[in-house]
């Protein structure tokens, strides 16, 4: 039982971040970008995050860990909304191929967060250890008295606000995307954007938007394992492919938000049950490690098999639009 | 009358081959500057100094300008073998599993065959072995995307880190000295399996390898039956058909060839440049030569230059990084300014913008 | 007249296209609580003249006046705006979502979307005017005419009073059209006016009070539809036989080539597209075939030659040297390894039979180019071909190395043309091969098919102007919602009586 407890506790831990960039990306994609820069935005919106709270407590005697925290989370959001702005600068107005720069813009990012965390200390006059003990301990504040029961405790509230605002984040787009207006516009600029044209929906402004508000959320990601996940410090590469596998949650919940939870927490779990499983040896914990991927793939496979509709991606996926070109 | 956009943009037909060129140069151009301006801000090194500095790190020693030129064929050897793919209008973006497929069977070898065979025996299994590795990872997204149409560029993503874990696997047996999770340089003694110098030159083999793939590829794609079937699935798959190409023949076979060149990369890598393998022996070059295949216009020749300026830029920026004790990310940091410019320049080699003329229509 | 009776009055509209006239000073009026229908050929501008009112395109010159009042209507929101609304052809809908979210994609209103109402909303128009639709259902679950709803619905819940119908019947079934008939005329009832595209004669005079007929863009005249037939409005349609002066020499020992028997195509949702077709061409002659596009004319071709999957019946290949070849099982490449001389023309030049981007030498090299065991392809033996096209055709280029997309549209078909026609066809097949093109180049198109005729292929030539039809080939076959209506003799029949069989089904003839 308490192994239990534990596994779907560092599952959901681990499954958060991945959350946030699926997120970002379920948005992005709605719009009909595909954004294969989402790995690059995770570290870049994490390094922001990690470098704001350090220049803040830094210059403080006396830091504040709220402060900390408002501070971190508004540089990792809007440097992460700036990547989006690369990507939609070139992709929208300037009409390069979607790929090719999402792929550019995963170079740059993530050479972005490991040069600025591995430079860091260097940077600031060579204070050595990075550490925002202050903004740290604020992400890593849970629930008080809640966290305490048993079992529902630990599962349920033994995190810090980043994850209950993941889970928010992706009710509410849920909701966002089926039950309003501008949802709906959405949903028609990335299936059909000649037919959302056509109804009076500015594409060009609903690309934009969403793009950048898509990278802002998938940047929280990167904050949220810098802060929450990693207790305020960087290592590099210490994301890893995780970014990637937020694009393959993507897929695997089918484009639908609330699938994403659930999904995140399986890959979540998928990526740590190596850990878990008794009498693994090493090499077999490698095997392991590949199940996200391969589920990936085989949900990959397996709705093209089927073609439901509502199992494909936006139809306008990836395809950029000009009115002109009819 | 409503309000009807200022600049109206249109395609262009063609632009002449000096002027867009020279929109490119100045593209560069501009993201150098942007380079120099972002370099000075970190380390308040003068923009003059910061050029020197970059040239002296990629070409200041006869050793760095063989590393660059070393870096640079091997970027360009994955570039190539994604070219095919790309000329026929499939995301391959799976180059980094394919290449690690075949490094990872190359070190197999490296280290179980020991001195069993003679040298030339070792090489062709190597070489026969790396080529089938990548193949197969290129063929199973191919064969899935021919007969279900299934999404190639996920796919061949996804694939590549399945290939990351299989490697991460072999590590666990390959291990040495033991605990330290890594391979540590194969054979470090006795070199075997290690490609051999020529003529003198340490690197003589990767060139002579790559130079005959850059040929190889263009006189393939230019002149053969099946370079002019990529033509014209890629172009037009409506075409294909009515002239009786079988549209999923030619995806499978060019993803094959495609599949198969990443391998020999991974063959190049293990065997003739870090005598080792690790789940980063692609180190991101599978993406990077996706842009260097995309920018170059799947022209071979042009990659050369491509991948030898990216290469010579990050080969720069590392020196800068290592001189003010920075992170060596730095080269990616630059890496990423410079794709943007170029990528963005591409518009207006294919765009012509109209402004709009003072209304004169009542 | 009154001026208030008229919902829209349009006066001198003109719209040019390049230096291609679509719109040449037309006239035109609707009056409130009618169903005027507009007649005319493929070509003739009525999708163009309406385009304007829906505000996808701005007229040259001319006035628009709607109930009296002159407007300047510059884009479809501005349209919307004073009433009018127009169902395209081309559906544009999005298939994921439903009929109530296509509905009410793009207005302005609370920002929490309230479906019930909306819904609520649709049903009473669906009551009001007597459609069939489920609010609720997703456009990819649902059958043209349903779609086809759902556009109409659409602009109703806008608020439109004028109804443009662009050829709806075009994809409906005989009992779907009885239908949308009895809509549209519960909303004339109701006040509305309806404007309605059509080329099919039985549907105007069956609905409509008035009809519009255009002419190669100009204006012919409005009548009452009360006061016609339907030998009068196809007269008005189609005018006067135009002398063209076309060669047509006499068909020398024609040969059975080619018999079609009961050659069925379903498209993807399983529509039949070409019904039971059944006709045999000759060797030595040219067989034209007519009908409105649409018709089945591309699926007959296609599935000919081997690019369109055959639902029944088949097809016989007859040799010049004797025997016979089974050609309906076999696909594209099958049948060229059979060595069976078959050209194909197709009639989307760039996206099928040439790649836009390639050269010539290129373009040349699609057929053939397979030719020899060699593992590199022969470029010399196109290359020869291309200048000799050049040269023979007077292409005009500036070289055999020019991407194909760059040359005119005249010198695209020549390249086509002079390539299918290097193999010395035995079959050759043509769709619309002088569309687009100027009358210079369009006779050397026709010299061509005449010299091929002469060298005795079998010629299948699919136009669209009855002019040509009748002064090129032999016989003419005649298309009608993807049946055969009729085979003429072209030599004696008469552009009515063509015009007649396009527009009506040999079984709705057999009725009346």
């Amino acid at each position: 039982m308490g192994v239990i407890i534990i596994f779907l506790q560092k599952a959901i831990a681990q499954g958060i971040g991945i959350l946030y960039g699926a997120l970002g990306e379920i948005i992005t994609e709605k719009s009909g970008n595909l954004n294969l820069g989402v790995p690059g935005i995770m570290y870049m919106g994490g390094i922001a995050g990690l470098m704001g709270a350090f220049y803040y407590e830094q210059g403080t005697a006396n830091p504040s860990g709220m402060v900390g925290l408002l501070i971190s989370f508004t540089c990792a959001f809007l440097t992460a909304v700036l990547g989006g702005l690369i990507y939609s600068v070139l992709t929208i107005t300037l009409r390069a191929n979607q790929n090719v720069t999402g792929l550019a813009l995963t170079t740059f990012g993530v050479g972005f967060g490991n040069f600025f965390g591995g430079s860091l200390s260097q940077l600031a006059g060579g204070v050595g250890q990075i550490s925002v003990a202050a903004t740290g301990a604020a992400y890593n504040k849970t629930i008080p008295g809640l966290s305490q029961i048993p079992v529902i405790g630990p599962v349920l509230f033994s995190y810090g606000f980043l994850t209950y605002l993941c889970l928010v984040l992706a009710i509410l787009l849920s909701f966002f995307l089926s039950k309003t207006r501008k949802g709906l516009n959405l949903r028609a600029v990335g299936e059909n954007p000649g037919t959302a044209d056509a109804a009076g929906i500015n594409v060009t402004r609903y690309k934009y938007i969403a793009t950048c508000v898509g990278c802002g959320i998938s940047g929280l990601g990167g904050l949220y394992f810098v802060m929450e996940y990693s207790g305020g410090t960087w290592t590099n590469n210490g994301f890893g492919d995780r970014g990637w596998l937020a694009i393959a949650l993507v897929i695997f919940a089918l484009w639908k938000p609330v699938n994403a939870i659930w999904g995140s927490i399986l890959f979540g779990g998928l990526y740590i049950l190596y850990l878990y499983i008794p009498g693994l040896g090493r090499s077999m914990q490698e095997i392991f490690k590949m199940l996200p991927y391969l589920v990936t793939i085989i949900v990959l496979i397996f709705t093209s098999f089927r073609k439901k509709r509502e199992y494909q991606p936006p139809a306008g996926l990836g395809l950029p639009y000009f009115r002109e070109e009819r | 009358m409503s309000k009807e956009p200022l600049v109206h943009i249109s395609k262009r037909e063609e632009m002449p081959l000096a002027k867009a060129v020279m929109v490119r140069l100045v593209a560069v151009l501009l993201s150098l500057i942007v380079c120099a301006f972002v370099i000075f801000i970190l380390t308040k090194l003068n923009p003059v100094e910061v050029y020197k500095a970059i040239f002296d790190g990629a070409v200041g020693t006869s050793r760095r300008s063989w590393v660059t030129i070393r870096d640079s064929l091997i970027l360009l050897c994955v570039a190539i073998g994604l070219t095919p793919a790309f000329k026929m209008r499939f995301w391959n973006i799976g180059a980094e599993g394919q290449i690690l497929m075949g490094g990872c069977v190359t070190a197999a070898v490296m280290i179980y065959a020991g001195d069993s065979m003679p040298t030339p025996v070792m090489f062709a299994v190597m070489i026969a072995a790396s080529i089938a590795a990548g193949l197969i990872w290129g063929l199973i997204p191919a064969v899935f995307k021919a007969v279900w149409n299934t999404n190639e560029t996920l796919f061949t993503l996804m694939l590549n880190y399945v290939a990351m874990q299989i490697v991460t696997f072999c590590i666990v047996f390959w291990e040495n000295p033991a605990g330290s999770n890594t391979v540590g340089i194969i054979n470090s003694k006795t070199k075997i399996g290690w490609l051999p110098s020529l003529g003198g030159l340490t690197y003589g083999w990767n060139v002579v390898i790559v130079l005959l793939l850059t040929v190889g590829m263009f006189v393939y794609l230019k002149y053969s039956k099946q370079g002019y079937e990529i033509a014209v699935v890629g172009e037009s798959e409506n075409t294909a058909r009515y002239v009786g190409i079988s549209v999923k023949k030619v995806i499978m076979r060019t993803m094959a060839i495609s599949g198969a060149i990443c391998g020999l990369a991974g063959f190049i890598l293990v065997s003739g440049s870090s005598h080792t393998i690790s789940t980063s022996t692609a180190g991101g070059r599978g993406f990077t030569a996706i842009i260097v295949a995309w920018l170059s216009k799947f022209n071979t020749f042009t990659m050369i230059l491509v991948s030898f300026f990216l290469v010579f830029m990050q080969k720069g920026a590392l020196q800068i990084a290592s001189q003010f004790k920075l992170n060596e990310n730095a080269s990616d940091v630059i890496t990423g300014i410079i794709l943007f410019f170029i990528l963005g320049s591409e518009f207006f080699i294919n765009y012509q913008l109209h402004f709009r003329k003072k209304s004169t229509k009542s | 007249m009154e001026q208030q009776m008229n919902a829209i009055e349009l006066k001198n509209i003109s719209k040019r296209f390049g230096k291609v006239v679509a719109n040449d000073k037309v006239n035109l009026t609707v009056r409130k609580g009618e169903i005027l229908s507009i007649l005319g050929e493929n070509g003739s501008g009525k999708t163009t003249l309406m385009n304007m009112l829906s505000g996808i395109y701005f007229p040259d010159e001319g006035q628009i006046f709607v109930e009296g009042r002159e407007v300047t209507i510059s884009s479809p929101k501005d349209a919307f705006q004073l009433g009018i609304g127009m169902i395209h052809q081309h559906f544009k809908l999005v298939d994921v979502l439903t009929a109530a979210e296509n509905i009410i994609l793009g207005l302005p209103g609370r920002e929490i979307l309230d479906m019930d109402t909306v819904t609520g909303k649709i049903s009473e128009l669906v009551e009001k005017y007597g459609f069939e639709l489920d609010p609720n259902q997703k456009i990819y679950e649902m059958s043209v005419s349903q779609k086809q709803t759902v556009e109409i619905i659409k602009v109703l819940y806008r608020g439109a009073n004028l109804l443009i119908l662009d050829e709806p019947t075009a994809v409906l079934t005989p009992q779907e059209t009885e239908k949308l008939f009895a809509v549209l005329r519960n909303m004339r009832a109701d006040g509305h006016s309806i404007i309605i595209i059509t080329h099919k004669l039985h549907e105007v005079l069956s609905l409509s009070d008035r009809v519009a007929v255009l002419r190669k863009g100009k204006y012919v005249g409005t009548v009452d539809t009360k006061s016609v037939t339907a030998e009068m409005l196809t007269e008005m349609m189609v005018g006067k036989k135009v002398i063209l002066d076309i060669d047509r020499p006499e068909p020398v020992n024609p040969q059975k080539r080619l018999m079609v028997q009961n050659l069925t195509c379903l498209n993807k949702e399983g529509i039949v597209t070409l019904d039971h077709a059944s006709f045999e061409a000759n060797s030595g002659e040219i067989l034209g075939i007519a009908g409105i596009a649409g018709s089945g004319q591309k699926e007959l071709l296609e599935a000919i030659a081997g690019l369109q999957p055959v639902a029944e019946g088949t097809v016989t290949y007859y040799p010049p040297e004797g025997g016979e070849e089974l050609l309906s099982t076999k696909s594209a490449f099958e049948i060229r390894k059979l060595g069976v001389r078959l050209s194909f023309v197709p009639e989307d030049r760039l996206g099928m039979g040439l790649v836009a981007s390639m050269d010539m030498v290129d373009n040349m090299m699609l057929r053939g180019y397979n030719e020899g065991r060699s593992f590199f392809a022969d470029r010399k033996t196109p290359r020869n071909l291309a200048e000799r096209i050049i040269q023979q055709l007077e292409v005009v280029t500036p070289g055999v190395s020019t991407p194909v997309r760059r040359l005119s549209g005249g010198n695209v078909q020549k390249v086509l043309v002079g390539r299918e026609i290097a193999s010395r066809p035995t079959v050759l097949m043509v769709a619309y091969p002088v569309r687009g093109l100027d009358i210079n180049s369009s006779y050397t198109i026709y010299n061509l098919l005449n010299e091929q005729k002469k060298q005795g292929a079998a010629v299948l030539c699919v136009g669209e102007d009855l002019d040509v039809l009748l002064e090129l080939c032999d016989r003419i076959l005649v298309l009608c919602g993807g049946s055969v209506s009729g085979i003429v003799d072209a030599r004696t029949t008469t552009k009515e009586e063509i015009g007649l069989l396009m527009t009506k089904t040999g079984k709705e003839e057999r009725h009346e």
